[in-house]
């Protein structure tokens, strides 16, 4: 392979060259940055929630007033909903995964600890939640009925037992022996005995600040007595929309004192979901759009600029077939030429790209970027560029050897 | 000479249709991006209060303990409810105004609807004319009123539609979380972007139905709710249940027409603070703020990482395109060398090549601006299919509109300047010979 006429023929277009080098740098810049976003945000989305969302929905209800027995009150709701033909189980709580709010605090080794160890969700429970939910228990047991009690929102939150994540777990007995062993939910609370392990369970939080704790979550068996409770439903299989349906009926005809909002207030789970990810699938849409009309212009551009250089060279062209260049030759000089450009762009774009990524980490808290991201982008930009020369380069290898004779 | 210029460039621009398209595509692209996310970036970073929120400040004080003190810590975001009612009491600013927002349960007189939640503002008199909240009817409470516990209500004109029918309500009463409440005032339309009095609630697109004084509902313990930070064993407060005096739930805003006043004030603070620590109430050395709207808003970041991410992101995308059309603009115009190398030859300055190329230039400009405004327009519809709480904020206003053409017009001259300036230094005898 010739490359050093490619190299002097390439010193003749200087602009052209450097620009084409420019764009494809700028490129990889944005695209490996981007692909890299793009992987975190679509981590983020297929992370494990640890619940089956099937045939699940949730009712979010809310006494009008200030009643006096909360607890008769929720616990004569639940009995109805559990009642209902088209419900297998259900149960009350604060919140629910991926629900968007709910209680977080510190967890602690000791009542008087001053840092927290770590950090976790902790969901308001009974007996019926793991079935409900579908969670895998992997050790321990569940709470039994007479550990469920009421709890006033005045006092702490101190359940002499609780089950947790095994994310949790881990984190406040590396050991791996949590089982047994007593955790606390806060400064000055009481201890409470971790008696089961859940495989996954994610917090109520999808933004990005709680990532760090996105599947440390504990159940606690505590009947909350707060003015809005939700109701998580688990439908028989294929009755979700009649379940859902029915249980508002058959909450407002047990007492019609209470706001359920007609649009939110009966919602499925699958739709919960796509909104607790609303803004990360967003992203990752936006990103890999704009990605793919970035390569696509680039690509136009490495198009546009050699066609411009093939009929540019028609002369020379000709005068080479003349002289006994192949077909196959003229095809390989273009295709080499645009890789030479490319190699120049692809080293150039690696420093832009890590320039970027740091101002990135410094100004947005990003991650720092693996290089493997940025050997992807160069293998697809010039496999782009060889793609985007092709057809001006074959058109190029066509150019009739009798061209040399004419004049332009 | 310019109309012959636009016509030459017109000329020019319809035989090569193909790199003409993918010029105008590019730039239109780009700015349609770029534009798409800078009305976006526009919208969020706005002014909520346009002409005042220079003399509104949001005083912040340090009443924590001494757990977890760095030196270089901020104060916390919101107050306490006996350092509020201190700093309302002491009235040292124009005006002032404590408040808290809340939900409370509205059960109609007309028995066809359901009892339903409102939004609510506890707050004090001051509020309305320091926001300058416009009035349709009545007027807000008093001071006196404040003082009293009344039962005075303003209520949103959306509320008072769904309730009067768009009537004039003032005088009339509304049960709020059983307690009857008289109407003193119905407020317009009124809806700051972003909420920068309370930004707990939701920073865009939020809007409270009725405002309440704050002394009633502290005397009827009403349900609020918003952020409670708090510190040493005071629990966070649940509904019904007002937060402890070790936390801090409250905004607190006070209206200071001087910068000298602003200084003042920030003594004042600083002095309270000392004083508060002499009694023993707080624990930490004087560590107050006092931030305007703007500074505020822009301390809490306000505008998503997300969205500063893809404005920087379609700038970047701008960038590529705009270097593409510099390599496409410059094969073009070397294409003409010989063209060029006839006008250079019968007289034409090189100035005037330059201008002629430039128009050239200008014309794509202006219509990759129209391609553009259109992407950009339906960017924008994208955006607004978002479950984002600003979604439905995001429309192009006439400045925007504007915007986009200045922009698109700079970006395709500054792309045409090295093309242009490489086609004008052709030698005039070396095209002439090889034709």
């Amino acid at each position: 392979m010739q490359i050093r006429p490619i190299i002097a023929a390439l010193r003749r277009h200087k602009a052209g060259t450097v620009l084409i080098a420019l764009q494809i740098a700028l490129t990889l810049a944005i695209v490996c940055n981007a692909l890299f976003m793009i992987r975190q945000r679509a981590a983020k989305l297929s992370e494990p929630v640890g619940i089956d969302t099937r045939d699940l929905f949730v009712v979010k209800n809310e006494w009008v007033g200030q009643p006096h027995d909360i607890d008769a009150l929720m616990r004569a709701d639940i009995a109805a909903l559990r009642q209902l033909p088209q419900v297998v189980d259900a149960y009350a709580t604060d919140s629910e995964p991926l629900g968007g709010n709910g209680w977080d605090s510190g967890i602690l080794h000791s009542a008087d600890q001053r840092r927290e160890t770590s950090h976790a969700a902790q969901y308001f429970d009974d007996d019926h939640t793991i079935g409900v939910l579908g969670l895998h228990l992997i050790a321990g047991r569940n709470f039994r009925s007479d550990e469920v009690v009421p709890l006033d929102p005045q006092s702490p939150t101190e359940p002499p037992v609780t089950i947790i994540t095994r994310a949790l777990a881990l984190r406040m007995f590396p050991d791996g022996h949590a089982l047994g062993k007593t955790i606390y939910f806060g400064p000055g609370t009481k201890p409470s005995t971790v008696i089961g392990i859940l495989d996954h369970l994610h917090t109520p939080y999808t933004i990005a600040s709680s990532d760090s704790f996105s599947d440390q979550s504990a159940l606690m068996p505590l009947r909350l007595l707060a003015n809005h409770s939700d109701y998580v439903v688990r439908a028989k299989p294929g009755q979700l929309s009649d379940a859902m349906k029915a249980a508002r009926n058959s909450l407002f005809a047990l007492n019609n004192a209470r706001v359920i909002d007609p649009e939110t207030g009966v919602i499925d789970y699958g739709t919960l979901r796509a909104t607790a990810y609303a803004r990360d699938r967003g992203m990752v849409e936006l990103m890999a759009s704009i990605c793919v009309v970035l390569l696509a212009v680039t690509a136009a551009g490495i198009v546009g600029l050699t066609s411009f250089w093939v009929g540019q060279r028609r002369r020379q062209i000709g005068v080479r077939r003349a002289l006994g260049a192949k077909q196959s030759d003229i095809l390989t000089y273009f295709l080499t030429e645009n890789f030479l450009i490319s190699i120049a762009g692809v080293v150039l774009g690696t420093v832009f790209a890590l320039a970027l990524n740091l101002w990135m980490v410094a100004s947005y808290a990003q991650d720092h970027l693996p290089l493997i991201f940025v050997c992807i982008g160069a293998v697809i930009l010039l496999l782009l560029g060889q793609g985007a020369v092709l057809a001006p380069a074959l058109r190029a290898s066509r150019v009739p050897p009798v061209v040399a004779t004419r004049s332009v | 000479m310019f109309g012959y210029y636009l016509d030459l460039a017109l000329r020019s621009l319809k035989r090569h249709r193909m790199l003409t398209g993918l010029m105008v595509l590019a730039i239109a692209l780009g700015i349609g991006a770029s534009m798409t996310m800078l009305t976006v970036l526009h919208v969020l970073s706005g002014d909520p209060i346009p002409g005042r929120s220079a003399q509104l400040y949001y005083p912040q004080l340090d009443p924590q303990d001494l757990k977890g003190m760095t030196s270089s810590k901020e104060p916390p975001d919101q107050v306490t409810l006996i350092d509020g009612q201190n700093l309302l009491r002491a009235k040292r600013a124009d005006r002032q105004a404590l408040m808290t927002g809340g939900s409370v349960p509205l059960m109609p007189e007309q028995s066809m609807l359901d009892p339903f939640y409102v939004e609510a503002r506890y707050t004090s008199a001051d509020f309305f004319p320091m926001f300058e909240a416009p009035f349709l009817y009545g007027t807000g409470w008093t001071a006196a009123d404040d003082d009293a516990h009344a039962r005075d209500v303003v209520i949103a004109r959306s509320l008072n539609d769904k309730l009067f029918q768009g009537a004039n309500s003032v005088g009339r009463s509304v049960r709020l979380a059983g307690v009857s409440w008289r109407i003193v005032g119905v407020l317009d339309k009124w809806q700051p972007n972003p909420h920068f009095y309370d930004l707990n609630t939701g920073s865009f697109a939020y809007a409270e139905q009725v405002f309440l004084p704050l002394q009633t509902m502290l005397e009827l313990r009403l349900d609020r709710n918003g952020s409670s930070d708090c510190w040493g064993n005071s629990g966070g407060g649940a509904a019904g249940i007002l937060p402890m005096d070790g936390c801090v739930w409250l905004q607190f805003w006070v209206e200071l027409d001087t910068p000298a006043k602003a200084a003042a004030y920030k003594d004042f603070l600083l002095r309270y603070s000392q004083d508060q620590k002499t009694a023993g109430r707080f624990q930490r050395a004087p560590n107050v703020r006092l931030r305007n709207v703007m500074q505020w808003l822009d301390y809490n970041m306000v505008v998503p990482d997300d969205v500063r991410l893809q404005t920087g992101l379609a700038f970047g995308f701008l960038l590529v395109c705009l270097v593409n059309t510099v390599g496409l603009m410059l094969a073009k115009f070397m294409r003409r060398a010989g063209e060029l190398g006839v006008r250079r030859a019968l007289g034409a300055s090189r100035r005037a090549l330059f201008a002629q190329l430039l128009m050239e230039a200008g014309v794509v400009g202006l219509v990759g601006g129209v391609g553009g405004l259109l992407l950009a327009m339906f960017g924008l519809w994208l955006v607004r299919q978002r479950p984002s709480d600003y979604a439905a904020l995001a429309h192009l206003d006439p400045a925007m509109l504007y915007a986009t053409f200045v922009l698109s017009l700079c970006a395709t001259l500054l792309a045409g300047l090295l093309p242009a300036w490489r086609a004008c230094q052709i030698a005039p005898a070396l095209q002439l010979k090889s034709n």
